[in-house]
């Protein structure tokens, strides 16, 4: 025993733990390292576009002041460049294509969720899968071919009868609302025309969404509203309404995102006009989307940054659009396991 | 006497037992009565002779859309009004709005099934003759028939530009959403951020920033690597944002068991993490290929048109079906607008391939 104290005796306390390091070491320490390079080119590149754009505010100031905002015409050759007509007519087809997409997209998705019968539903939701990835441009030129024909006579019903509406009122010069043989040509390249178009394109996005948030309305709560004797529409105004109620402003916000930055539809369809007027069933429009597609080509270097300057201030508007629905379908108790 | 008696017994108890069991069958819930389906037959009837007697004949008004408006509303208006007659309020509530949900959809569906349809047979005429696919355009006026010519440069464009693109923005949006779910940090929420942001980008905004990058201030020209790049740009954010949501609903418990089991966390996420995401992940990206594929704005800014065959990105213009189908309708000439339309259906079909893919993709459950 004594033979045995004498030796030295190394003291280990099992109770306290081992130093654990969460740093990374070798292989691991690479990948960190790679992925972090990786997401740093991203942001860089994707970062890099806000800023370019923000930056090129700053010339455009510069040299036209801040008349820019509100001058509404853009003449290049003269070397006039405004966007507050650009501004008033991308909010209009937006807002109109909204007012028309949003009614059809939340029935659509009521019908798919709720009164479809089991076996027509999957057909269903991949029909309007399908047609929210089928491209702009097949929307487009079926709007200008198909559509605008006839748009042209709806258009002018609406003015003949809610012509003394301003919002419904086109100037016929030399002609009256009310003439058996009208105008044509007054009617057609409206933003009307062109919202039209964007709203078939926008409802099945929004569609896609709301549908995604009605089928997961709990079952529970169904079947006890059921249980109370609710109707169908009892159901659907008591359960799937209000649950899906953040699904429903999240699509309809993104659905207005892309309304604003679509392109080729108003590209394709107005004719670039800048005047600062509320009447969409009239002939002529601009956004800032066709305005950059119309003017990129001849633009000298700082037409180029007005440009530029422009496509920022609608980047600023779909980005607010954008961030308010992930903000609301976040918050909201249906935003669960739904990405819009 | 009792050995008698007892089956005897045994058969009447049975007896009921056997025939109440097709009456066990639940009740049908929602099912319309047949007093139902003649309130509905009736009110489809009435409103379509009412609608017709007084817009055809009695007032001076014309045109089919009118015709159809008129009696929907008329439609809805009896319906409800013929129910109301046998029926409580909530009842009559409940019919108005299926019939306004109804009406609502099946205008949606007739719409988009009109889109498709009248491209499909607008197209057809061009995308019928076997020349279309095999030849380019170079020296074909636009006016020439449809027997002569066709869109392979388009084609080809378009598959290079995508290709392109793809190989630069699946590396980078799949390595950032690594990064994002696996390693994240402070770090990580700032990229989050940015990229979620960047996915309101509107298209031609990416087109406008490599033209004034890359072609002006790099002095590119316009030619297929810029289009491809824009296009890059616009997928980015796309592919890494529903990557990000691929890899986020990977069970934690798969991660712990690999990494309890002693695999560095490298070995975690490519031995457990990615395959069991791929089926997810590979979804996203064709997802973001199809929304890529179809982009024109983009393209319409960077890549200029030719007509020629052009397999060099980094020479000469290239073109690109989304860039042909806009050329063509406003070429204003017919037979060149309906070349534009075989090409659309051409673009729709590529698209459809990409979905279908897409759709097998999600539904196999690989790696689970």
């Amino acid at each position: 025993v004594t033979a045995q104290a004498d030796t030295p005796v190394r003291v280990v306390d099992y109770d306290k733990p081992r130093a654990i390091s969460s740093k990374s070491t070798g292989v691991d320490l690479a990948f960190r390292l790679s992925t972090r390079g990786i997401s740093a080119v991203v942001l860089g590149v994707t970062g890099g576009i806000g800023v370019f754009l923000g930056y090129q505010v700053f010339p455009t100031i510069r040299h036209y002041g801040f008349a820019f905002f509100t001058q509404h015409q853009w003449n290049p050759e003269q070397n006039i460049l405004g966007i507050s007509s650009v501004i008033l007519g991308t909010i209009e087809v937006a807002a109109i294509a909204l007012i028309i997409s949003f009614p059809l997209a939340l029935l659509t998705a009521l019908f798919i969720a709720e009164y479809a019968p089991p076996w027509l539903r999957g057909p269903l939701v991949t029909l309007v899968d399908l047609m929210a990835a089928v491209p702009s441009i097949v929307y487009a030129i079926w709007g200008v071919f198909a559509i605008e024909p006839h748009a042209i006579f709806v258009a002018h019903w609406f003015n003949q009868y809610l012509g003394w509406f301003p919002f419904f009122h086109v100037r016929l010069p030399g002609s009256s609302a009310d003439a058996a043989v009208f105008p044509q040509h007054q009617y057609a390249a409206s933003a009307f025309i062109a919202a039209l178009i964007v709203s078939m394109m926008v409802i099945p996005m929004g569609c896609a969404v709301m549908r995604g948030v009605f089928a997961q309305a709990p079952i529970g709560e169904r079947e006890a509203a059921y249980a109370l004797g609710a109707t169908r529409w009892g159901v659907i105004r008591t359960v799937v309404l209000p649950f899906g109620r953040g699904g429903i402003i999240g699509g309809t916000m993104l659905a207005l995102g892309r309304a604003l930055g679509e392109t080729v539809a108003v590209y394709l369809i107005v004719s670039p006009v800048f005047d600062l007027k509320l009447r969409p069933l009239e002939i002529g429009t601009i956004t800032t989307a066709s305005l950059i597609a119309n003017f990129f080509g001849d633009a000298s270097k700082l037409q180029l940054s007005a440009l530029l300057a422009a496509g920022f201030v609608l980047f600023v508007m779909t980005l607010i659009v954008n961030t308010l629905a992930a903000i609301i379908v976040n918050r909201s108790r249906s935003g669960v396991g739904v990405e819009i | 006497m009792t050995t008698i008696a007892q089956p005897q017994v045994v058969d009447v108890i049975a007896a009921p037992i056997v025939a109440v069991r097709p009456e066990a069958e639940p009740r049908k819930v929602n099912a319309f009565t047949g007093d139902d389906w003649w309130c509905l037959a009736g009110a489809f009837l009435g409103s379509l002779a009412t609608t017709w007697l007084l817009y055809e004949q009695v007032l001076p008004t014309r045109g089919k859309l009118g015709f159809w408006v008129c009696w929907y509303l008329a439609f809805i208006a009896m319906y409800a009004g013929v129910t109301a007659l046998s029926q409580p309020r909530i009842v009559v509530k409940d019919r108005f709005w299926s019939s306004v949900v109804a009406g609502g959809a099946g205008f949606v569906f007739l719409a988009l099934g009109y889109a498709l349809a009248f491209t499909f047979v607008h197209g057809w005429a061009a995308a019928s003759h076997g020349n279309f696919y095999t030849h380019d355009a170079a020296g074909t006026r636009p006016t020439a028939p449809l027997s002569q010519g066709g869109i392979t440069h388009a084609l080809v464009g378009s598959c290079i530009e995508l290709g392109i693109a793809t190989v630069i923005s699946l590396p980078l949006g799949v390595g950032t959403a690594v990064y994002m779910v696996e390693v994240g940090g402070r770090f990580a929420k700032v990229v989050r951020t940015v990229v979620e942001a960047m996915t309101a980008l509107p298209d031609i905004l990416a087109g406008l920033f490599i033209f004034a990058v890359l072609i002006l201030a790099f002095g590119f020209q316009k030619e297929g690597f810029c289009a491809a790049v824009a296009l890059a740009v616009m997928m980015l954010p796309i592919i890494a944002r529903s990557a990000d949501v691929a890899l986020r609903v990977v069970p934690g418990g798969l991660r712990e068991a690999s990494l309890a089991l002693g695999a560095s966390q490298w070995r975690t996420v490519w031995s457990v993490v990615l395959p069991t995401a791929k089926s997810a992940l590979a979804t996203s990206v064709i997802l973001g290929m199809a929304r890529a594929v179809g982009e024109t704005a983009p393209v319409l800014i960077t890549s200029g048109a030719s007509t020629f065959f052009n397999t060099n990105p980094f020479n000469n213009p290239m073109n690109s079906l989304p860039l042909y189908i806009i050329t063509a309708v406003r070429s204003g000439e017919p037979v060149f607008i309906q070349r534009g339309f075989g090409a659309a259906v051409v673009l729709l079909a590529f698209v459809l391939i990409l979905f279908t893919t897409a759709r097998l993709l999600s539904r196999t459950k690989v790696g689970r």
